[in-house]
């Protein structure tokens, strides 16, 4: 049997100490009613047979397209050494640090980890990581919740629409009530916000760029949300943050982000990153693993996981999230990458995808009926309006090659002419000509 | 080790992409701009590759060392699943794909991936329906909890308690909390549920049980069958545990037993790595009752052998992922359960359930094993006697680590004093589980003749017992720069 090393001897001899004749007789408790009405599996096959029954099954995919879908998840290029480093047995074949001697590896990288998302969101500390993006604003959400002992939520409707579904389905039994504030053709309504937020309010939830692409500077929203006690929340995207004003700097109390653009592959929706970063007054109600520094008996430094007494295992029911397993390989990815780049390698790579997306919006917009949705300032994506349905042309395009965006009408009424564009750093340039030709065929 | 951020060097070269255009900053509103450097480190690749092996040098993990880690199934994590979740058709995937118009034809393997593996969970649990989208263990309590809610309201009653086992893991009694329940915990009675005390605690208000089966003890449940009628009685539900999923395969199927909601994980039973403590991954099977209150999106077959992706589910709780979960935790999963087919895993939970019951024979005369009886893939050992001349559980497993083995888990279930529970999985050699017992009863002896060794365990480690109450105070959680 693969994986079981045992020999008929061995067996024999382990059975002979335990005291039984077979090993059916060690499943004696399970009564005959008990036993399974079927268990009708295929055999087992080779590792030649599987690998080659999985390759078959990974070519009926079509992975090979030009593509300028984004929204919220984007295709940058991460070095290889990504892969070597992380693919260590030490670190993939590891369990969760709870024994701190034999995992010190995990956990200075989780410290270090904590360390550079931490300073990319210009904030003052981090957790070990949530899910994805979407869980992780649901418990930024939980955490302002339990800080204000408020219960409402104000929304802004710029936030990705999928994050405000899961917000929606893990909030249906917890009696909170959710204000959302509409966006104005895209742009993320400030003015409306700060309307929005009264002394009531738990929270304000935004998002930077905006899921139109748009770009805006929350400080002021955050100040009044502060002044009314609530809790500013915004989800960022980590590689222009490299570049952009952070959440730290506009006053943002929690952030959190998608870090599946930090070194994770698409694969088709997961494994991602939750990233979760806030403020030191707000880390009691942190969920999840944190890290922190000390000194063995000897004086030596180490670290450990820390301020436990948030966590399922000791607290139970009172704990601040029901979050054990996380996401610990795809943040060691997160680290080694933000690692491989730097400093200079991620804002390289921030503003090669932005000035690729305003040559997109350049060469989208000479064409005859294609405009902005808005004349908001946007980084590596935005929102273009097309004379025809954007469901047509990313239908049609994608089946020559071309996925030209996101057809916005999938989650906004009344936007099913509008299509957003993604850029990044591995878009070419002649492959932005292209899309535009392909376009401007479409619509002559 | 210094970390990576001691470690920079101004203006040191790393992996950077070509330089873009001078003024591509000014493509920016000036006042939109962070300004200060975020101060990652500028290093080498080499300083990277040296950093990061060095630190992997400081980690156990299953390819070096014995994990007897009971209720975490620390099994061998085979290679060749790396392989096919590591395939360009598989990773280059946008997940937004099948959500284009018409593009659904551009990821049929993917889909096809997970309809075939959701199949194949239902029929090694006997559920009637899969969803791959909880992407943890506890997040899979939580999504069932969800849907056990979703029931309730759909009959249009509000249910609002939840009973746990006092043996139960950590994550369900939160996880009900989280999905808005109150939880109502019961004891147990020689270390499984007792019916007298659940029949106690039954009302109207009860949405549902969790419990696990063999329990974190071990031991099965025998009182099954009246645990069900007395939740059926009420209509409340039943929730499976599948952390312990690993005694049972091919030898009780969960939904013949009457369970009504399952979460599985496939980071243990179905031999996806752990990863340092994720990604996991931890689909949900439910009855055929609960089939519409799964999450969305769900995928079918067309008749024609396609696959779509289904969002008209107007009973579902709604989105609990972004996507389909984990994928790429899932191919791994699905490798594995191909290559093991219906004999494979049969065996896999033959083997580990004998390993349980071998290392059980082996170390009962020499620890105190509470509920000494044939167990499941698992034992809780006790240290109390240790523990009496000063040498406690934790110091046995700090032990342990001088030894090369990863402790057993320690201190769970809360219901035995001293608690160490044992789980050898069956991938570990006779000869490699020999040699553990032989080294565990020099530990014990040694507690006997030198407890101040034992206590000062480990010592052959990067560091020793590291100092909690100051990290907890202190709360140094990043670098200072």
């Amino acid at each position: 049997m693969p994986f079981v090393p045992h020999t008929p001897e061995e067996i024999r001899e382990m059975l002979a100490v335990i005291g039984v004749a077979s090993v059916e007789d060690l499943f004696a408790e399970i009564a005959p009613e008990m036993r399974p009405k079927s268990f009708d599996l295929p055999s087992g096959k080779s590792e030649m047979a599987v690998l080659a029954h999985l390759e078959r099954l990974a070519g009926k995919n079509v992975s090979g397209q030009v593509s300028f879908l984004g929204a919220g998840f984007y295709d940058h290029h991460v070095p290889a050494a990504v892969d070597a480093l992380t693919s260590r047995g030490e670190f993939y074949t590891a369990y969760t640090p709870y024994q701190p001697e034999a995992s010190q590896g995990t956990l200075q990288a989780i410290f270090e980890y904590q360390t550079a998302v931490s300073r990319l969101l210009g904030m003052a500390c981090a957790n070990a990581s949530v899910y994805d993006g979407g869980t992780a604003l649901f418990e930024a959400a939980m955490m302002a919740v339990r800080q204000t002992k408020r219960r409402k939520l104000v929304v802004c409707e710029g936030l990705n629409p999928i994050y405000r579904v899961m917000l929606g389905s893990y909030t249906a039994n917890l009696d909170l009530e959710f204000v959302t504030v509409s966006h104005r053709q895209g742009r993320s309504d400030l003015a409306g916000l700060a309307q929005a937020v009264d002394d009531q309010t738990a929270a304000v939830l935004v998002q930077s760029p905006n899921f139109f692409g748009c770009l805006a500077d929350y400080t002021a929203l955050f100040q009044a949300a502060r002044a009314k006690g609530a809790v500013s929340v915004v989800s960022a995207y980590p590689v222009l943050q490299s570049v952009l004003k952070t959440p730290g700097q506009m006053g943002a109390d929690v952030a959190v982000a998608e870090g599946q653009s930090l070194g994770l592959p698409l694969s088709f929706g997961g494994p991602y990153l939750g990233i979760m970063t806030c403020t030191k007054e707000m880390i009691r109600q942190m969920p999840g693993r944190i890290v922190g520094r000390t000194k063995d008996l000897d004086g030596r430094t180490g670290y450990v996981l820390t301020l436990q007494a948030r966590e399922q295992h000791i607290r139970r029911q009172k704990a601040t999230s029901n979050i054990c397993s996380n996401q610990a390989l795809c943040a060691l990815r997160a680290l080694v990458h933000l690692c491989l780049l730097g400093e200079e390698g991620l804002k390289r790579t921030a503003l090669l995808s932005v000035e690729r997306a305003h040559y997109a919006a350049e060469r989208l917009t000479a064409l005859p009926g294609v405009e902005l949705m808005n004349d908001a300032p946007f980084g590596n994506e935005f929102a273009v309006r097309l004379p025809v349905n954007a469901f047509e042309v990313v239908d049609a395009l994608t089946a020559r090659g071309y996925v030209p965006g996101f057809p916005l009408g999938r989650y906004y009424q009344g936007l099913e002419n509008c299509l957003l564009v993604a850029c990044t750093e591995k878009t070419g340039k002649e492959q932005i000509g292209i899309l535009a030709e392909m376009l401007g065929g479409m619509l002559a | 080790m210094k970390t990576i951020f001691k470690e920079s060097v101004s203006g040191r070269e790393g992996c950077w992409p070509q330089a873009p255009a001078a003024d591509a900053a000014t493509l920016l509103p000036k006042d939109m701009l962070r300004g200060a450097p975020a101060d990652l480190p500028e290093v080498s690749e080499l300083d990277v590759v040296r950093h990061f092996t060095r630190l992997s040098r400081k980690n156990f993990g299953v390819d070096g060392n014995f994990y007897p880690l009971g209720s975490c199934t620390m099994k061998y994590n085979p290679k060749f699943t790396e392989t096919a979740a590591a395939l360009p058709g598989f990773t280059r995937l946008h997940p937004l794909l099948p959500q284009l118009k018409g593009a659904g034809r551009f990821c049929q393997g993917a889909l096809e991936v997970i309809h075939h593996l959701e199949q194949l969970l239902c029929e090694i649990c006997g559920m009637a329906a899969f969803t791959l989208h909880p992407m943890a263990g506890a997040h899979g309590e939580l999504t069932g909890a969800m849907i056990m809610a979703a029931y309730h309201r759909d009959k249009g009653r509000k249910r609002t308690k939840i009973i746990c086992p006092d043996s139960a893991h950590g994550t369900n009694p939160a996880s009900a909390t989280i999905a808005g329940f109150e939880v109502v915990n019961i004891p147990s009675c020689d270390g499984i549920v007792d019916p007298a005390e659940l029949a106690k605690v039954m009302s109207d208000d009860v949405a549902g049980m969790m419990m696990t089966c063999p329990n974190t003890l071990g031991l099965f449940e025998k009182h099954l069958p009246e645990i069900v009628s007395i939740l059926r009685a009420k209509d409340a539900l039943l929730y499976y545990d599948g952390a312990n999923l690993n005694a049972i395969l091919g030898k009780m199927r969960v939904g013949d037993a009457g369970f009504d909601v399952v979460h599985l994980n496939l980071h243990k039973t179905f031999a996806t790595p752990h990863g340092g403590g994720g990604p996991g991954s931890g689909p949900v099977g439910v009855s055929e009752k609960l089939v519409p209150f799964l999450p969305i999106s769900r995928v079918k077959k067309l008749e024609d052998g396609q696959y779509f992706l289904d969002y008209d589910q107007p009973k579902s709780i709604g989105y609990v992922a972004p996507f389909y979960g984990n994928f790429g935790v899932a191919l791994k999963a699905y490798a594995y359960i191909l290559r093991l087919g219906r004999e494979g895993l049969t065996r896999a939970s033959e083997n580990a359930v004998l390993a349980a019951n071998y290392l059980r024979k082996r170390l009962e005369k020499n620890l105190e094993v509470p509920y000494d009886r044939v167990c499941m893939h698992e034992f809780v050992a006790s240290a109390v006697e240790q523990a009496k001349k000063g040498v406690r559980a934790l110091d046995i497993a700090k032990a342990l680590l001088d030894k090369g083995y990863h402790a057993p888990t320690v201190y769970f279930p809360l219901i035995v004093k001293e608690a160490i529970m044992v789980e050898p999985t069956e991938t570990e050699s006779k000869a490699t589980m020999d040699q553990f017992v032989d080294d565990l009863i020099a530990i014990l002896e040694q507690a006997e003749s030198d407890p101040a060794a034992v206590q000062a365990a480990p010592v052959t480690l990067p560091v020793k017992r590291l100092d909690e109450t100051a990290a907890a105070r202190n709360m140094e959680l990043t670098d200072d720069l």
